[in-house]
């Protein structure tokens, strides 16, 4: 870009007719994702955003930068593939819980392992929204939301725990009704170097009953003396908690202590950063050690034909190595 | 026995051992030595799924001329275990040879856990036909009966030699040496000069002087001894002076070779049999060089590398090598049977979205876990319906070494052409097999990019980039991601000319009609020698179709034929989809004897010929036992249709 233009949230917007429901979750991601890349001066095609299959699917068309609609469970690979071609680009990934946890749940514990640097954020409601409500990954044992027929026979996985099993070295959680929280979120995650998993509380107003906008601002318990509902949501930040490991021997103990905290549900939620290192080394970096021109070469910018067509892979060494010469 | 006529060059001989006892280098050793040695080889290789002591061996032909198949008959049988010779020793001619350890002349076939039942209860019925007992001893008895040479090489003599030599404390520590003491024996036994073995053990086992020279000392003192007990051995192998350089290489190598020549820098795999070959190749050699360096701009070249990813399962790898296209990068995957079929959603994802991702498709035998090592041509179907719905995708199938380095590098060029999966058949016939080759001449090989958008477009909010026009023909141009000036969405979805999610019934027909145009489009203009080729007299009365690896044991068979006099013809078929419906009727329209020829049960590519063009086979051969077809087999089979003696099927049954 020749001038750098001052883009404001509303520049990172389409005109595509938004179809969520009334009062979904999902507005208050995409706003912040737009208000983020605003903050952060993004270059549109700078930036690619990948999604898997469900409401929160539908983000990235109404989000003005590269939108990669795939498949239900594979945000994932695809953005791992974008990503790794061309590690110039910013990349973001947006699964549903379901999408995410569920059907893609292989690719969400093996991304932890490559350490590769993106932002992955899961729109997590408790239930599949577009298939009319039957019950996802992180709806706890028991809860009957309202298009269930018994209450969930299945227990919830715990994202946060997962994550850090897996390896991402930027784990935390926000909630989509608080955001400007969430815009710091966002920014920091794609500033992270590696990694990032953002786990986002989200209602789902019409097929979450349970786990509403009104259940998670604990407008069911007010306060006795103010009259006031007592959110139960809280920020980890306001709480005195340091989520970073600043030295390769305090893994342990971050780690810890991020699974403790994660384990808090209930009347009290922790939103915020619970886990950050950026010791471990990314997948980038360990290709470059392989590959030393790997980060200004990357596959997506290298040559491979000349002005005609000429392929450029000069195989002379691979073939001589496969050729017998005449005695 | 009648001194018989010595046959120079022209060779099958087999090694067989213990999966991962060294059998594998051995048979390199020696195709590399009768390579050195000017002639040409053609091996197979075969083996159980299996890491450690099941049976596996090696046949492989040695020849004046360029050899493209195995055939039935084994004229050297080398081992230096029994199960080998329970196995193999009937494959042996009558005037060939058998080299095998005396010392172990006692062990029984009950011994053996691991033959099969039927095959046991099959070689006893051998025995007691001949009043024989079930020993190694025997076995080797009912071979001499019939003329065969016994060549008794004392492995472990030769070894404690070895050992005191070298001042080895273990003989543990030397057994693979075992493998080069046999082939040192077939080299003695053939007449072959030593100096070549020398040389490819060098080549194999490089920097690692000891072990060569402990090799080289064991195969010698073979050699000497096979010489000495067996002077005038019939078969015979001799140097001979070769003009012009020849490659060395598996079809794997090959399909690799070509895909980077093609310009792929990003490659992604699951671990499976026999496509992780191909990948591993590339791992090794990811450090790409640059020539031309006019061509090339500044600074790049030393820049070329192809990016490798072992994925967590091939769901992530079809699907990562689509991000990776959407780049701009050339990209792919490369799988198998099981694999593929967990690839169909990402396919159809890759075809709707219009993006350039080819698929090696190495085929194996099915259906699902099937004969993981064994061979097949069982997923041509499979192959062109891959995945839900109506999807265009383009179906290459390779025959030979030359092919599969060309449909290596072509498939991106159609890829990118027409914005679509590539499916690239291999088979692990062609895949696992090596042969020496003369250096394929490419350079008429460009590459082709298509469609695509220039740097500086123009494109602004007032006119938009529309990655899915519809206003200049099937094609649109295509955009990189990360290209300034052109955001565009995608998604499984259809979707309008931006990208975006619609159920406009009238838009989803221009979709849809767009995509299938593109075929319709690559029909017109891919190149007639890529679709077919025709072998033999235009006019022959009977013409074999076939397609795949097949082709090199058919054009063996064929040279045999056509020497006699038979008017055959042969149309390989390269191009599976788009079909070259009407050459394909050209060719076949006058045929009175139409045979197909595939290594499969239900004669896919006949079905495929028949929906396309009406024209039904009158017979087919066929071969589905895991095992490839071998020249000889197919010579017999054809001769029986020539000579209206076939049935409407025939099915080989050939191989162990």
């Amino acid at each position: 870009m020749a001038l750098e233009q001052v883009l404001k949230p509303q520049d990172f917007a389409t005109e595509v007719h938004n179809d969520w429901c009334p009062g979904c979750g999902d507005f208050g991601i995409l706003r912040t994702i737009q208000m983020a890349f605003a903050e952060m001066k993004m270059e549109p095609h700078r930036v690619t955003i990948v999604s898997g299959i469900g409401c929160s699917a539908k983000t990235i068309h109404y989000v003005k930068t590269y939108g990669v609609h795939t498949l239900h469970g594979r945000a994932l690979p695809y953005a791992t593939g974008v990503k790794l071609a061309n590690p110039q680009l910013t990349v973001l990934c947006l699964s549903g819980d379901g999408d995410g946890l569920g059907i893609g749940g292989g690719h969400f514990v093996n991304a932890g392992r490559r350490n590769l640097d993106m932002l992955y954020i899961i729109h997590d409601n408790g239930v599949y929204g577009l298939t009319k409500g039957q019950a996802a990954p992180t709806l706890k044992l028991g809860v009957q939301t309202k298009s269930l027929a018994h209450p969930n026979i299945n227990d919830a996985v715990n994202p946060i725990w997962l994550a850090l099993a897996a390896g991402a070295t930027w784990v935390a959680r926000g909630y989509s009704y608080d955001i400007k929280h969430l815009v710091g979120l966002i920014k920091q995650g794609i500033d992270h170097k590696g990694y990032a998993f953002l786990d986002v509380l989200q209602p789902c107003p019409t097929y979450n009953d349970i786990n509403t906008k009104e259940w998670y601002g604990g407008e069911d318990r007010k306060d006795e003396t103010t009259g006031r509902p007592m959110p139960r949501v809280y920020k980890l930040e306001e709480a005195s908690y340091d989520p970073v490991v600043h030295d390769n021997a305090e893994i342990e103990e971050k780690s810890e202590q991020a699974l403790h905290k994660a384990l808090e549900w209930g009347d009290r939620i922790p939103i915020g950063v619970f886990y950050r290192n950026e010791l471990i080394p990314t997948f980038e970096e360990r290709i470059a050690k392989r590959v030393p021109t790997y980060t200004e070469s990357p596959p997506a910018l290298q040559p491979i034909a000349g002005p005609n067509g000429e392929p450029l892979t000069d195989l002379t060494k691979l073939l001589n190595r496969l050729t017998f010469k005449p005695a | 026995m009648s001194p018989a006529a010595v046959k120079v060059n022209n060779l099958s001989w087999m090694i067989g051992g213990p999966q991962g006892s060294g059998v594998e280098s051995s048979a390199n050793v020696f195709a590399r030595a009768c390579a050195q040695g000017g002639l040409n080889v053609f091996g197979k290789r075969e083996f159980y799924s299996n890491i450690m002591g099941e049976h596996s061996y090696f046949a492989l032909r040695a020849h004046t001329d360029v050899v493209r198949s195995h055939v039935d008959e084994v004229n050297v049988l080398a081992t230096f275990e029994v199960e080998t010779l329970f196995r193999h020793a009937r494959e042996v001619t009558d005037d060939g040879a058998i080299i095998y350890d005396p010392s172990l002349g006692k062990t029984k076939l009950s011994d053996i856990p691991t033959i099969e039942k039927r095959l046991a209860a099959d070689l006893r019925t051998h025995f007691i036909s001949r009043g024989l007992g079930e020993t190694m001893d025997d076995m080797l008895a009912a071979s001499k009966q019939r003329g065969v040479t016994l060549v008794p090489i004392p492995f472990k003599e030769i070894l404690e030699q070895i050992a005191n030599e070298f001042q080895v404390d273990q003989l543990s520590k030397i057994s693979r040496i075992v493998n080069m003491i046999a082939i040192g024996a077939s080299f003695g036994l053939l007449g072959f000069e030593f100096d070549a073995m020398t040389k490819a053990l060098e080549d194999v086992f490089r920097g690692k002087a000891k072990v060569v020279g402990m090799n080289v000392a064991g195969a010698r003192k073979a050699y000497d001894l096979a010489k000495s007990l067996v002077p005038d051995f019939p078969y015979h192998l001799e140097a001979t002076k070769q003009t012009m350089p020849r490659l060395f290489l598996t079809g794997s190598q090959a399909t690799a070779l070509g895909k980077l020549y093609g310009g792929m820098r990003f490659q992604t795999y699951y671990p499976i049999t026999p496509a992780s070959d191909e990948s591993e190749y590339l791992e090794e050699n990811e450090i790409l060089d640059l020539n031309g360096h006019a061509l090339a701009p500044a600074g790049s070249e030393k820049a070329a590398s192809v990016l490798v990813v072992q994925t967590e399962d091939e769901i992530a790898a079809v699907t990562m090598a689509t991000g990776a296209a959407l780049t701009g990068t050339r990209a792919a995957t490369a799988t198998s049977g099981p694999g593929f079929s967990l690839m169909m959603e990402g396919i159809g994802w890759a075809s709707i979205n219009e993006v350039p991702l080819v698929i090696t498709l190495y085929q194996r035998a099915g259906p699902s876990t099937g004969m993981p090592t064994r061979h097949e041509q069982g997923d041509l179907r499979f192959a062109l319906h891959a995945g839900h719905g109506e999807c265009p995708r383009i179906l290459l199938a390779s025959g030979d070494f030359e092919e599969s380095i060309r449909d290596g590098f072509l498939a991106f060029n159609y890829a990118d052409r027409y914005q679509m999966p590539v499916i690239h058949l291999v088979d692990k016939a062609l895949a696992n097999s090596y042969a020496t080759i003369p250096v394929p001449d490419l350079s008429d090989l460009r590459i082709d990019r298509g469609m695509v958008i220039p740097p500086n477009n123009g494109y602004s909010k007032e006119n938009p980039y529309k990655r899915f026009d519809l206003g200049n023909g099937p094609v649109s141009a295509r955009a990189f991601l990360g290209q300034e000036g052109t955001i565009f969405w995608n998604t499984g979805d259809e979707h309008d000319e931006l990208g975006h999610i619609t159920e406009d019934p009238a838009l989803r027909n221009l979709m849809m009609e767009k995509r299938f145009a593109k075929l319709d489009l690559a029909a017109k203009e891919i190149p007639e020698d890529v679709k077919l080729r025709y072998f033999g007299p235009k006019d022959a009365d009977t013409v074999l179709v076939s397609w795949g690896s097949t082709k090199g044991p058919l054009l063996d068979a064929l040279d045999r034929l056509w020497a006699e006099g038979a008017k055959l013809g042969y149309l390989h078929v390269r191009l599976i989809n788009p079909f070259p419906t009407e050459s394909v009727v050209a060719y076949l329209a006058k045929a009175k004897r139409r045979v197909a020829v595939e290594m499969n049960f239900g004669a896919q590519l006949a079905g495929i010929v028949r929906e396309m063009t009406g024209i039904a086979m009158t017979h087919s051969i066929l071969k589905y036992n895991g095992r490839p077809m071998s020249s000889t087999e197919l010579y017999d089979a054809i001769k029986a249709v020539t000579r209206r003696k076939a049935a409407k099927r025939t099915v080989l049954t050939h191989g162990a």
